[in-house]
């Protein structure tokens, strides 16, 4: 059996392209992009992240990083005190004086970023200017940039986008005669990009490259010759970027469950010109799999009707997923943002009419979920525990980003993370 | 500016935060960024409170900054008090709203709501989660006793005969170390001395109940970082004593015992007679010998930590080796508590500062935070956990308090299990021949072995000369400024027939001792002149 055949395809005419979107403000149960440190500091092994802002702002990553404690993590905050902002103390040397202390401690450091904050914001620190400023002292060992993972500027995932988008413009350049490459963009889990690896080189894709790289000095070259594909939903701006310098977006549904994972790869193998039967010759053995591991999951969730609460920007290729491989009922698919462009291909693929939302009222969601009943609810976990101790069954959408999920070997892992939590309900007896 | 790895207290509205939590029917309106919400998991998860946090976040995103945040702020308090109707409410900035200068008390003000509204002032780049927490609880305290208060100067009237006493438990909050069991052990002491509870406050209090704080006898200061300020008030406003005494561990309990008797006009020797906790016997028992003179290294918050030191010292013979708090409010007690002990107090939220201070003193078991477990399980060394910052472990299921005569038998369990049984050090050395028992072998109550492994002994490659013989005295070279001392290949050997387990021990403060006194190379003597210096 082909899973191919069974895929629509993906005209404007169906899903969710057009869609009505409710968009709410209010309260905002989400992270700052400051979180994207956690796992950030983990993909690039030479980077150290130094956040400036305030004593909310380590408490925060504390927090999220939870019992992540390491002898001595690749991240910090220089937190600022009552002498910076009364200008007592110029901002700028205690900076640099805080940045001396950090590279003389940690001589393995190769990258350091400067992460704004919403203090540092506001009061309009310029850590671009500081970047340069240290880079300059540092030079060659260390390498200084900066990046916004505020929450005045940025929703939880938007933090990477933000931290690639600082890489992009030190990326080499790749001479014009370059043979065509591929740059995957999005942090994955190591295990995945070694499986993508591999699709990809069966397709016969010559150089595959990916960003971020797992050491600050094998940053990949970009050029005219670079064709890019987005990995994660939540990286627009670091998308726009590679496109000013000329690298071209290879358009795809993400490569979430098996149905994504083919559409991902064939979106690859189109623009590389390779052949429907080559592509599906490499993809049918993985897809086939994963909808094998998949059997136990859907029967569970086949029916089940689930709700989003905003976080990631996953949630519209999530719902894609547990909708067209699972069979679950999309009550609303909440997202913090709709980037309607690079999620095209994902939004036809929904189910026509599916309730979505943009932003957060905390409040109204609530009521609308509990008005629901959902049978899942995904949500942060500020969220969790109240809504079990109503009875709602939840999962925990942090999970999401820290678990490989990606790609045909993981499919099951992911239907399992949805399946977990009721299997976990249905069992217990107290 | 401050590096910061990791942070021992959270920020100020976080310490309102926990107030708000811990009360009913208060509602707290706080005036913040999107993002700040992340404050709702450590209530959500670390402690699985079952319901969210009272609080409203007005999330404002940069787009509002040009326009009206203050208008943002005033639609917020609004909602929120037509959705939850509160009893009263609390309103504030986090830090980035400090900044924006909306002063949330004002607007709230203009509201013209049908509730008391307590505005808080928290600086942000100044204070922490503990201060704000007192601060957020003597406001509110002020605000709803403050009515009730007596002219000044009315001495307070006696109680009437044949009335019972009755006091005010303060202090205990959400996300508190402990905080839950302890108020019920403590509860239960009291009701057992004869002695009414007035108002329990915040936990579990209601801001109408605030407003009867003044008609109890007295005031039983249960964690003075929190309702310390709130009490001095109550003393000065209604004339009401608060007790001193810490009840932790059976000396603290006992003395506590003895305080509140006094205060109500109780006889205390019932109770004192037959204390109900298996601690004092469990330490004379012969089997405790083992811990005589334990090196045992202390740090958390002011309060658990000096209490800690007394327990560690009197009632289970430990010698404390290093003491110290990261509660600066409260440097001058642990200052004078660390001089009963010859220790250096630390005073100190630099966590890396911490570190070097534990790794410094070879502490023999670490009394700490989480924050210490994990420097702790670095070094080796055993520990226990005897303060905040919290974790989800320290919300037990089971009941476990660190107060009263039952926290007596909590804190001999959970220090002591850490450390190795008595008996099964003695058999060690007996089988230390045994094949089985090696270097890489981790003891079994470190589950998950030991982290950091002695180097295995490399004969061949020590770059020395012949092997001084003879007394130490006669041919120590002096080691160059700051260089480590190396071990003669005879001395190596001799350390290798010290039972493993204490093996690290010896070769670190036979190194120390080299180094202190300029010994370049390690001798059979010097490693015997070290046992003999650290044994006196």
């Amino acid at each position: 059996m082909s899973g191919l055949a069974a895929i629509p395809s993906t005209s404007a005419s169906t899903g969710c392209g057009d869609a009505p979107v409710l968009r709410e403000r209010g309260q905002r149960e989400v992270f700052c992009g400051l979180t994207g440190i956690v796992w950030l500091h983990r993909k690039i092994q030479d980077a150290f992240f130094l956040v400036v802002g305030s004593r909310t702002c380590a408490h925060l990553i504390q927090s999220a990083a939870g019992v992540m404690i390491f002898a001595e993590p690749r991240f910090a905050t220089a937190i600022m005190d009552d002498r910076d902002l009364a200008g007592l103390a110029d901002a700028n040397d205690e900076l640099d004086r805080v940045v001396t202390r950090l590279i003389e401690r940690r001589p393995d450091i190769r990258l350091l970023f400067l992460v704004g904050s919403c203090p540092s914001e506001v009061i309009k620190l310029d850590l671009s200017r500081a970047a340069a400023r240290l880079s300059q002292r540092f030079a060659p060992a260390v390498r200084v940039l900066s990046y916004s993972g505020s929450g005045i500027e940025t929703t939880f995932t938007e933090g990477e986008d933000a931290c690639l988008a600082a890489l992009v413009p030190t990326l080499p350049a790749e001479p014009a005669e370059a043979p065509s490459a591929l740059l995957v963009v999005g942090a994955l889990a190591e295990v995945v990009e070694d499986q993508l690896g591999r699709l990809l080189a069966a397709l016969g894709i010559g150089t595959v490259r990916f960003l971020p790289p797992r050491r600050a000095t094998e940053l990949p070259p970009v050029g005219r010759n670079t064709r890019f594909i987005l990995a994660q939903p939540f990286l627009a701006e670091t998308a726009r970027l590679l496109e000013k310098r000329g690298a071209r977006r290879i358009a795809a549904p993400f490569p979430l469950g098996a149905e994504g994972t083919t559409l991902w790869l064939r979106a690859v193998a189109d623009a590389w010109g390779i052949d429907a039967a080559t592509t599906r010759g490499v993809t049918a053995v993985g897809e086939q799999r994963a909808r094998q591991a998949m059997t136990r999951a859907r029967e569970l969730l086949a029916g089940k009707r689930i709700f989003f609460f905003p976080d990631s920007q996953l949630e519209i290729p999530l719902a894609r997923f547990l909708s067209r491989e699972l069979g679950m009922e999309l009550v609303e698919v909440g997202t913090p943002y709709l980037h309607r462009q690079l999620l095209a291909e994902e939004l036809a693929l929904l189910p026509a009419g599916t309730a979505l939302s943009e932003g957060q009222h905390v409040d109204n969601q609530l009521d609308r979920a509990r008005a629901a009943r959902p049978d899942l609810v995904v949500c942060g976990l500020g969220l969790a525990n109240p809504l079990e101790a109503e009875g709602i069954t939840t999962k925990w959408s942090i999970e999401l980003l820290f678990t490989p999920i990606q790609g045909y070997e993981q499919a099951a892992d992911l239907a399992e993370l949805f399946a977990r939590p009721l299997v976990r309900r249905a069992r217990l007896r107290v | 500016m401050q590096l910061t790895l990791w942070t021992y207290e959270g920020p100020t509205h976080v310490g309102a935060m926990r107030i708000a939590t811990a009360m009913e029917g208060l509602h707290y309106v706080l005036h913040a960024p999107q993002g700040d919400t992340y404050a709702d998991l450590l209530f959500t998860m670390i402690e699985r409170r079952n319901k969210r946090p009272p609080v409203t976040y007005t999330t404002f995103q940069a787009r509002d900054l040009g326009g009206d945040t203050a208008e943002l702020f005033k639609i917020a308090a609004r909602d929120a008090y037509e959705r939850f109707r509160p009893q009263a409410m609390i309103v504030g900035s986090s830090c980035t709203a400090e900044l924006i200068q909306d002063d949330p008390g004002g607007l709230a003000r203009t509201l013209g709501l049908p509730v008391p509204v307590v505005p808080l002032d928290l600086p942000a780049y100044q204070r922490k989660e503990n201060w704000a927490a007192a601060e957020t609880f003597y406001q509110l305290v002020r605000a709803f006793a403050g009515p009730h208060a007596p002219p000044p100067g009315t001495p307070r009237p006696p109680r009437a005969a044949g009335v019972r006493a009755s006091c005010n438990l303060l202090g205990a909050t959400a996300l508190g170390f402990r905080h839950r069991d302890d108020v019920q052990e403590i509860s239960h002491l009291l009701g057992r001395l004869g002695v009414d509870i007035n108002v329990a406050a915040p936990l579990g209090a209601r801001p109408s109940d605030l407003a009867r704080l003044g008609a109890a006898d007295f005031n039983v200061v249960l964690y003075p970082e929190v309702a310390g300020t709130a009490a001095a008030w109550l003393g000065r406003i209604f004339g009401q004593p608060s007790v001193k005494a810490v009840p932790i561990g059976i000396g603290g309990t006992c003395d506590f015992v003895t305080e509140v008797a006094a205060l109500a006009g109780i006889d205390p020797a019932p109770i004192l007679a037959d204390l109900p906790s298996r601690l004092p016997w469990y330490s004379r028992s012969v089997d405790s010998t083992y811990l005589t003179g334990k090196r045992v290294f202390i740090f958390g918050d002011a309060l658990h930590a000096i209490a800690a030191a007394r327990v560690a010292s009197e009632e289970l013979g430990f010698q404390v080796v290093g003491l110290g708090t990261y509660s600066r409010e409260f440097a001058r007690d642990v200052r004078a508590a660390a001089k009963l002990y010859e220790v250096e107090p630390l005073i100190s939220d630099d966590y890396l500062e911490v570190e070097q201070t534990i790794a410094a003193a070879h502490p023999e078991l670490v009394l700490g935070t989480q924050m210490e477990r994990h420097i702790a399980k670095k070094l080796g060394v055993p520990c226990a956990v005897i303060s905040a910052p919290v974790h989800v472990q320290d919300f037990p299921a089971r009941y476990a308090p660190q107060m009263g005569f039952e926290g007596a038998n909590v804190l001999y369990d959970t220090w002591v299990h850490p450390l190795m049984m008595g008996l099964e050090e003695h058999l060690l050395t007996m089988f230390r021949e045994d094949f089985e028992f090696h270097d890489a072998a981790a003891p079994s109550h470190l589950g998950g072995g030991l982290e950091r492994r002695e180097e295995p002994v490399a004969p061949a490659s020590a770059p020395i000369g012949p092997a001084p013989i003879g007394p130490a005295v006669a041919a120590p070279t002096v080691a160059a400024a700051g260089g480590a001392a190396t071990w003669a290949p005879e001395a190596e050997k001799e350390l290798g027939k010290i039972p493993f387990f204490v093996r690290g021990k010896a070769r670190r403060n036979t190194e120390r001792f080299a180094l202190e006194r300029g010994v370049a190379v390690i001798t059979v003597e010097t490693l015997y002149d070290a046992k003999a210096h650290f044994a006196r």
